[in-house]
């Protein structure tokens, strides 16, 4: 694996940290860096193609708790990748990151994507609205403090909701087979299991208070 | 070759429509819905088109319909649960995804497998790459009105199905890999039916491309319609058929070979003006590519184990000697229940699947479960192009500007 750009990287950006990696050259840039970095390696060194743009959310508490992930592919020198990484500003609540889209027009739906999932800003994009999930959902869905199982929300129409008294309601059970933990998950937690008593229609959820009363 | 075909940019053709009527009479801009539930949208795609008469000034895909959380899901079950949720991305081509999955945790787990697994994910790789392409080209004629193709693209499917059910149990969601290998070997006589089902294709490939190739109605409608340019192509990520329909030749299969590629012979197809036509020609020639690498395949197939042999703490040791041996047994009842043991790092590995690219980029804290699967799906990043092409067309036109895509929204939503 030829790493010839690597070195002119850390030549230019001294910033620029090894990132451990096992399969790809990866570096670690401050968040300030990111545009330049990526606009380098795309001019001067053929990575031309933005195959990806995602997010890892390391925990609440983690500092810091987001980083963005972006992978490049290079067409002209024969199928060679690089990661670059770098660490989210703002705070836990409304994290920031620069936008790419000024480099690769590709890369709006990538950070609408994170924005849905994380809650990542990327300022500088054109349209940063959410992708998956509808406008005017209230959680990022990826965060590790969402439970698997989901939150009850209501639908956007309020037109609707009003008239149906409809609702997206939470899965019955902490997720059947799974299990719906923040955080580190215990592996045994994690086990196949066929009824989860922790929630269910005696027992209130931990973030309800109201017990449902069941007449027998 | 021959001179590069140039068409006008779509904005610059709207813009020049637009300049030839005087101001009073500039027309009322009409808000029009097209899906989720479309027959031309392939599922739950749903486009808000912005509409001046017949020509589309501004479309903007709404998509998330299908998504299911399928990364969220996959943080909270172990590696060889989230197989089944393969099957379920690009479900025209599950093997393939299946193999991409595999492939990825098994860089990341350091194991490495036998030629003879090798071959086996290539052989149904290309073979779910066949049937993906007859269900896209099928459902490309049948969108532009060629409804013929559609019948002939099901029957040859059908056959392949017959032949996935005969190797993995299943037609549709296979489920096929586990980490380290693959569920079973190949049944007795399996690759002579492969053989003799590539024998019998190809007249009947030639014959249902002769419907469309040199039709006057089908080319009237895709040739010079929904031009990408290189540039654009690369500028928004397309890959796969797409990709090179615009004249890159990028296929991973040959510029980064994984699972023994680089064994076997063949042409990657390239288009020289990145046109629906375009695209069309490119994918039926990698049907006939596709047939040449599993003749290729089956002309060598390796004999020896289907599975890594060395991978202790990730492949579930054979049924019998779990049932007679107290260590394969506890081997079995830890991979299981905690999962293979993946050490902590993390992985970016891409397979050229039928749609484009499909990459997989896993965090692992170690243990059996992975900390963050991001699924890089091909569809979602082809689809992102639309607003642009999609723009001066006329609304026939985004009918088969999205035929040509072809896309699965299973697997851009996820």
């Amino acid at each position: 694996m030829s790493a010839d750009f690597l070195a002119a990287l850390r030549s230019r950006f001294p910033q620029a940290a090894d990132r451990a990696s096992a399969d790809h050259p990866a570096v670690n840039v401050p968040l300030a860096d990111v545009v330049a970095v990526l606009k380098f390696l795309r001019d001067e060194h053929g990575f031309d193609l933005l195959m990806d743009v995602t997010a890892i959310d390391w925990s609440e508490g983690a500092n810091p708790r987001f980083t963005v992930v972006y992978h490049l592919l290079s067409t002209t020198r024969s199928g060679s990748y690089v990661r670059v990484a770098a660490p989210c500003g703002g705070n836990d609540e409304a994290p920031v990151a620069p936008s790419v889209t000024s480099l690769w027009p590709g890369a709006n739906w990538h950070e609408r994507e994170c924005y849905d999932m994380f809650g990542i800003r990327f300022e500088g994009h054109p349209d940063l609205r959410r992708i998956l999930m509808w406008e005017g959902y209230p959680y990022h869905p990826l965060r590790k403090d969402f439970p698997l199982a989901g939150i009850e929300t209501e639908l956007p129409g309020a037109d609707v909701v009003e008239e149906t008294g409809t609702k997206v309601v939470a899965a019955p059970m902490a997720g059947g087979p799974f299990v719906a933990a923040s955080g580190e998950i215990n592996l045994s937690e994690a086990e196949p299991r066929a009824k989860d008593e922790s929630w269910s229609d005696r027992v209130a959820r931990p973030d309800q208070t109201p017990l449902r009363q069941v007449k027998e | 070759m021959a001179a590069e075909h140039t068409f006008p940019d779509s904005a610059a053709r709207l813009a020049a429509g637009a300049a030839t009527v005087p101001d009073e009479f500039q027309p009322e801009k009409m808000s029009l819905s097209m899906g989720p539930s479309h027959p031309s949208t392939h599922g739950v795609l749903r486009l808000q088109l912005e509409i001046d008469g017949e020509t589309v000034t501004k479309a903007d895909p709404v998509i998330g319909y299908l998504h299911r959380g399928d990364e969220k899901i996959a943080e909270n079950m172990t590696y060889n649960q989230f197989v089944p949720y393969t099957d379920r991305l690009d479900y025209l081509a599950p093997l393939a995804n299946n193999m991409a999955y595999a492939i990825a945790v098994e860089r990341l787990a350091g194991v490495k497998v036998p030629p003879r697994c090798e071959a086996i994910r290539v052989i149904t790789a290309e073979m779910a790459r066949i049937s993906a392409h007859l269900m896209g080209l099928g459902a490309f004629g049948l969108d532009v009105g060629a409804w013929t193709v559609l019948l002939y693209s099901l029957e040859e499917r059908e056959k392949l199905y017959k032949l996935f059910e005969e190797l993995t149990g299943a037609r549709f969601t296979t489920s096929y890999t586990r980490i380290g290998g693959v569920t079973r070997d190949i049944p007795e006589g399996w690759l002579g039916r492969v053989g003799a089902f590539c024998d019998q294709f190809l007249p009947i490939l030639e014959e249902t491309l002769r419907l469309l190739t040199r039709n006057k109605i089908f080319m009237d409608r895709t040739v010079g319609v929904g031009v990408i340019s290189k540039a654009d192509a690369l500028a928004y990520g397309l890959t796969g058929p797409n990709l090179r329909g615009s004249g890159v030749g990028l296929d991973l299969r040959k510029d980064k070979p994984y699972s023994g590629y680089e064994n076997y012979e063949f042409d990657v197809p390239v288009g020289t003006s990145g046109d629906c036509y375009d695209r069309y020609l490119v994918r039926g020639e990698e049907m006939r590519q596709s047939v040449r690498i599993i003749r290729q395949v089956i002309a060598r197939f390796p004999e020896g184990a289907w599975h890594a042999t060395d991978a202790r703490r990730i492949f579930a040791p054979p049924k019998d000697k779990v049932l007679t041996s107290m260590e394969e047994l506890i081997q079995n009842f830890m991979i299981v229940t905690e999962g293979p043991q993946i050490p902590a790092g993390e992985v970016y590995f891409e397979a050229e699947n039928p749609k484009g690219v499909l990459g997989f980029y896993i965090v692992s804290k170690g243990g059996g479960v992975p900390y963050r699967l991001k699924i890089r799906s091909p569809s979602f990043c082809n689809l992102s192009i639309v607003p642009k092409v999609c723009t001066g067309c006329l609304i026939s036109d985004v009918v088969a500007v999205l035929g040509s895509l072809d896309f699965v929204m299973g697997e851009c939503d996820r």
